[in-house]
């Protein structure tokens, strides 16, 4: 309970009346902090009226003690020791400002993170409590009274990247009526999910769920499309962010296109002969060509590097003759839009990881080695082979082994397990053998099955007759150690359930590779200002409690690009990103720092030094009078003007010198 | 331990199935299909008889030893091995015993002395786990406690090859081979005996011991090294 | 050029050509081999099966040795021509650079009988050096009488490329093949270049008594590919290895029914050839089969993997 000591001390007229609050924190301070001995010394300082503890100060009773404490008038200013200002300096402002004073008339003082946490010996850690219990009383004193501000928020939202993330979260806000950017770096949205076949566990069709979406994400009167292009730039502040987005030439006008692909027709290629990268390199393509049929928007594109017009300029180029609605126009240059949104959502997505890495399991080195996401193209009645699996010869495999855990839980290539291999390996069982009367075999270490309906699913291949071997594959081989095995690729592994080693002869091998970030996450990462884990996944708020939010205000996630997932979770963590944007858009406003610069007009030179070097050009300069002045509207108080000025002049609120130096006083006085 | 006399045949052949069924003693010839009948095992004999501190012991003399505690079963050395027919037990189920303190079960087994020291399973890992040495610390320790299969060369021969090179400096391979042979099967002398004499008329065997100049340089620094 | 030199005890044995043809072609090429004072038994990969820290301090000394030969500030790259010494020198150069549990243990010995490794040996071994160190073109420079035709099975085994060698790749490797193409000769492509070949085992009988013969099973296997791929030698960079190849084929046949006579030289020895040194300088008369059918194609037929060629048997 909470314990009060006034000091016998009556208060000057004017001076502060400084309350001392030290939290318990459960065991997590008190555990090794002697609290009463700290709210004891506290109330022997300078100015402090009122000292207390409590057992959690952020809970609702611990923030009553200091309301009530500000409304009964026996405190105006108010010091909580307790965790850090990451987790609750917020929440302590805000009493304070209830409680009848301005919010920044409040200091905290970190006892947890900076003492409890980090020193072993109680006395220490008592002491160094004390000393910063000292400084953050010192420096309260001479706060000054600052209203919060609040800068308006700007109603739009950025979605980047479109693939079912960005689609779901796209539409979720535009249905809610608030304008949505989607930018999509290929010429088509759709993502990875356009290139399945089926998802687990219903055996859906992939692009029978998606193809709908995609459709309602065109036609949507909320939603900007703006395919084949990237975000550039990133400036400004949550509630308030200018972008600008580059869209790349396709030489082709989208407003026109129909999409009725006649120039693909009469291209001079007669046969398609440049990798198609939808199909994983599969199926060619032309210079001239879409992706895929269901491609959203349904414009075709140019590749420079393949045309001939592009690269000899000698090309009677009967694709414009073929075109009825005159759309092409292949002097397009690059264009760049600038915007301004309010929220961010990054839904930028994974890549696979690349099979090459591991030489032992043959890929690229024996033609029938496969990666999971070619056989999906493969399957894929769209696909290359128009949905017949086929090895390279253009026959049917008779036997299929798919080898789980490709580049994941595996400490040379990434520890962590990939989440959504062990079901679409078990996907790809009951489809190749469907499509083909294959015998299946699949090697795994251990099958992660948690989803809703997924075990059911486990179950179902099993009772299909799928080969499962418990254990590792060391080794994919042409190696022929016995007649059964000519011609065939043996895959080398312990059967660990059965205790011996197997080499089974397979006709195909499929690698169930996991999911990687972006190559370029890193880049991308600085232009949101945003962090990569260690891993290279961005990086959420908190793991359990904040999933889709960053340290970064306004900038939330969606999907793979926070980490491998499945699609239901994806299409929640989407929603949940659309919500939380949604939530501070609605708001209408968001509250700002109190800690912007000002200039003391006595002590400023005239010299100039802050004014260019404002990041936000946040300085004004008076000519006449050679005066510098702050716009307290635009600054975000970074302090850089601050630490430049040669005069001192520039100062910022909340950071005076007299406040640091009083600090410091204060630990040097008790430590 | 061994299991009943396998004929010598030709190599691995046949399906997954025959080498499981060659494996669990079944099968033979003329179709005769029985299994000799072993005595119960007693989950709680098993348990008691169990060393809590085996594991954490063989960690410890091994450069990154225990990252075998991060094991996962998942059976890659052992698919990697290229003598695992030969083991009673495969390396990952050594590791489990290991892990589980089983120490007698695992220094009575073939398989440290079976095993090649080809590395093809530490670098085959997923965990990283240098089963190589973990080989090498279970030999130590079955040599210390003579509990190593007396029919083996290779027991002799490390033995013989380390003894030589630290008393001489330098170690003389057909004398190592001599001395294993003699101890172990005295027959491969016999069998051996022609491409022995063509490598000798090619200068490519001696008998004499080779040596070091000065042998007692080496001697001292081992002696400083301790055991 | 010149580097100081591990020579290993097996090549002064049954890896005598070794020695022989890797002297030569070095000479040939301007190289000189500065043999280590009064080297050491490495301990191979036995004496870690009886003490792992006075194995470190039996290949240790040997690194103190060729710093010794070469005072001064500069790295000291020590070559060695077997791959078994050479994991025992790479082993004891890390365990001294950054072990954490006998690295220490075995400097303290060193100490105390008043020697000190400086950290300055980067052990190297003699494939690496003819690819990386000399390079593939300039050996390509001296060749006089290319092996063209000439379609061989590279074998590099365990110890060259695992478990602490990082000068090719673990599990395809290409420096031997880069070099035998250099050289005008026609590597094959196979599984079995770093398969084991039970070298430690010491080729024969690990265990006698009624189990088959596990080493000469794997040697077998490795011969019997390269055979079907219509490899005409295979090319090997340790002693152990090119002796567990090629000594015990007679047992193979005797064994497995499969006719095996493979020629298994040393990979200096068909350098050598390349550049024009005899026969006889690169101790060709000492191996026990040798037959190389320059200028002959095998009878080609299609393998149904799609890769190589098959030799028919007999």
């Amino acid at each position: 309970m909470a314990e009060e000591l006034i000091p016998d001390r009556p208060s000057p007229n004017g001076a502060p009346k400084i309350g001392v609050y030290v939290c318990h924190c459960g065991l997590n301070i008190a555990g090794t902090v002697d609290v009463h001995e700290v709210v004891r010394f506290a109330s022997t300082l300078p100015y402090v009226t009122v000292a207390r503890e409590y057992k959690f100060m952020c809970s609702d009773p611990g923030q009553e003690l200091i309301e009530q404490d500000l409304r009964e008038g026996l405190v105006d200013r108010v010091v909580v020791a307790s965790c850090s200002p990451l987790m609750h300096e917020a929440t302590f402002r805000q009493a304070t400002g209830r409680g009848g004073t301005s919010p920044f008339h409040f200091q905290m003082a970190s006892i947890r993170e900076l003492v409890s946490w980090v020193t072993e010996d109680p006395e220490d850690a008592t002491e160094k409590a004390k000393a910063l219990v000292a400084a953050a009383v010192r420096r309260v004193a001479l706060h000054e009274y600052l209203e919060p501000r609040e800068a308006p928020v700007h109603p739009d939202v950025l979605v980047v990247g479109g693939g079912i993330a960005g689609i779901h979260a796209a539409l979720t806000l535009a249905d809610a009526g608030k304008h949505v950017y989607l930018v999509e770096r290929e010429s088509t949205i759709g993502g990875h999910m356009a290139k399945f076949d089926k998802t687990f566990p219903t055996l859906d069709c992939a692009s029978c769920i998606l193809t709908p979406k995609m459709s309602a994400v065109r036609a949507h009167p909320n939603i900007t499309l703006w395919t084949y292009s990237d975000v550039v730039s990133v400036s400004g502040y949550t509630g308030d962010f200018t972008v600008r987005v580059r869209h790349r030439p396709r030489y082709v006008r989208e407003d026109l296109c129909t999409g009725c692909l006649a120039c693909i027709e009469a291209c001079v290629h007669k046969q398609a002969k440049y990798p198609s990268e939808f199909d994983e390199g599969l199926g060619k393509r032309k210079p001239i060509y879409i992706p895929f049929p269901q491609a959203t928007p349904p414009v075709v594109v140019v590749d420079p590097e393949a045309c001939i017009w592009f690269k000899t300029g000698k090309c009677p180029r009967p694709c414009i003759e073929a075109c009825e609605r005159d759309a092409f126009d292949f002097e397009q240059t690059e264009t760049e839009d600038e915007i301004k949104v309010g929220a961010i959502i990054l839904a930028t997505g994974f890549r696979t990881f690349d099979a090459g890495r591991i030489p032992e399991y043959g890929y690229g080195r024996y033609p029938n080695v496969y990666t999971s996401l070619e056989v999906e193209r493969l399957l894929n009645s769209a696909g290359p082979t128009g949905g017949e699996v086929l090895l390279r010869d253009g026959t049917k495999p008779r036997t299929v082994g798919i080898i789980h855990c490709v580049g994941s839980r595996d400490v040379r290539f990434h520890a962590y397990c990939s989440k959504v291999c062990c079901m679409y390996s078990l996907k790809l069982a009951h489809m190749l053998r469907e499509r083909t009367g294959a015998e299946v075999y699949n090697f795994y270490i251990d099958m992660r099955t948690p989803g809703k309906g997924y075990e059911e699913f486990y179950d179902k291949i099993l009772r299909e007759g799928a080969h499962l071997i418990r254990g590792r594959v060391a080794e994919v081989t042409d190696e022929a150690t016995a007649p059964e095995e000519e011609g065939h690729l043996v895959i080398r592994a312990e059967d660990t359930l059965l205790g011996t080693v197997r080499r089974v002869p397979v006709d195909m091998v499929v690698l169930a590779v996991g999911m990687e970030p972006q190559p370029d996450a890193e880049d991308v990462r600085r232009l949101f200002n945003i962090s990569c884990g260690g891993e290279g996944f961005f990086t959420e708020r908190h793991p359990k409690l904040a999933p889709v939010s960053t340290f970064t205000d306004g900038v939330f996630l969606a999907g793979a690009c926070q980490g491998p997932k499945d699609i239901p979770e994806t299409v929640a963590q989407a929603g949940a990103a659309a919500a939380e944007a949604l939530a501070m858009i609605d708001r209408g406003s968001v509250r700002l720092e109190a800690n912007t610069a000002f200039v003391d007009e006595a002590a400023c030179s005239g010299c100039k030094t802050c004014v260019g070097l404002c990041p936000f050009g946040a300085i004004e300069f008076d000519e006449e009078r050679r005066k510098a002045a702050v716009n307290e509207v635009v600054c975000k108080g970074c302090g850089i003007c601050v630490a430049a000025c040669p005069s001192g002049a520039a100062q910022q609120h909340l950071f005076t010198d007299a406040q640091i130096l009083a600090e410091i006083e204060g630990v040097l006085a008790y430590a | 331990m061994q299991t009943a006399t396998a004929p010598r045949a030709p190599i691995a052949s046949g399906s997954s199935a025959r080498i499981v069924g060659r494996t669990l003693g079944l099968g033979g010839r003329r179709g005769r299909r029985r299994k000799r009948w072993r005595p119960p095992k007693d989950g709680a004999t098993f348990q008691a008889a169990l060393d809590p501190r085996f594991a954490t012991e063989i960690a410890t003399e091994v450069e990154h030893g225990e990252r075998l505690f991060t094991c996962i079963q998942c059976g890659t050395c052992s698919g990697a091995c290229p003598l695992v027919g030969y083991m009673d037990h495969p390396p990952r189920r050594i590791i489990e015993l290991v892990r589980a303190g089983a120490r007698d079960e695992v220094l009575t087994s073939f398989t440290p002395w079976v095993c090649a020291s080809c590395y093809a399973c530490t670098v085959a890992c997923p965990r990283e786990i240098p089963i190589t040495g973990i080989m090498h610390a279970l030999r130590r320790r079955a040599l210390a406690e003579g509990s190593y299969p007396s029919r083996f060369t290779n027991p002799v021969m490390m033995r013989e090859l380390v003894g030589m090179a630290e008393a001489r400096g330098r170690s003389t391979e057909s004398l190592i081979a001599l001395k294993a042979y003699l101890r172990t099967d005295p027959s491969q002398l016999w069998k051996h005996a022609a491409t022995g004499l063509r490598l000798l008329r090619r200068g490519r065997m001696g008998f004499r011991p080779a040596s070091m100049r000065d042998p007692s340089t080496l001697r001292r620094l081992l002696e400083a090294v301790g055991r | 050029m010149r580097y100081p030199y591990y020579p290993g005890c097996s090549v002064e044995g049954t890896g005598r050509a070794y020695e022989e043809s890797l002297a030569a072609v070095l000479a040939a090429l301007d190289v000189r081999l500065d043999e280590l004072e009064d080297w050491n038994c490495c301990g191979a990969s036995a004496a870690d099966s009886i003490d792992e820290v006075r194995a470190i301090a039996l290949a240790a000394r040997n690194l103190v040795l060729a710093e010794a030969g070469a005072p001064g500030d500069e790295p000291v790259e020590l070559l060695t021509p077997c791959a078994g010494c050479y994991r025992a020198l790479l082993a004891a150069q890390h365990a001294l650079e950054d072990g954490r549990r006998i690295g220490p243990r075995v400097a303290r010995g060193l100490e105390a009988v008043g020697l000190r490794y400086e950290r300055r040996v980067r052990v190297r071994h003699v494939l690496d050096v003819l690819v990386h160190g000399i390079g593939t073109e300039r050996i390509a420079q001296a060749v006089t009488r290319p092996l063209t035709g000439l379609r061989v099975a590279c074998y590099y085994g365990c110890l060259l490329v695992r478990p602490e060698a990082r000068f090719d790749d673990r599990h395809d490797p290409t420096s031997m093949d880069r070099l035998m193409r250099a050289i005008g000769a026609e590597p094959i492509e196979w599984p079995m270049k770093t398969r084991c070949c039970g070298g430690s085992c010491y080729g024969a009988d690990p265990f006698s008594g009624t189990t088959p013969q596990g080493a000469l099973t794997l040697s077998h296997a490795i011969l019997r590919e390269a055979a079907r791929r219509g490899a005409d030698a295979v090319v090997t960079a340790c002693p152990l290895c090119q002796f567990n190849l090629e000594a015990f084929q007679e047992q193979m046949t005797r064994h497995f029914g499969t006719t095996l006579d493979l020629t298994v030289g040393y990979v200096t020895q068909f350098v050598g050839l390349a550049i024009g040194l005899e026969e006889r300088a690169l101790g060709i008369h000492r191996m026990l089969r040798w037959r190389l059918p320059a200028g002959r194609e095998p009878e080609a037929v299609a393998s149904p993997s799609g890769r190589g060629r098959e030799v028919r048997d007999g």
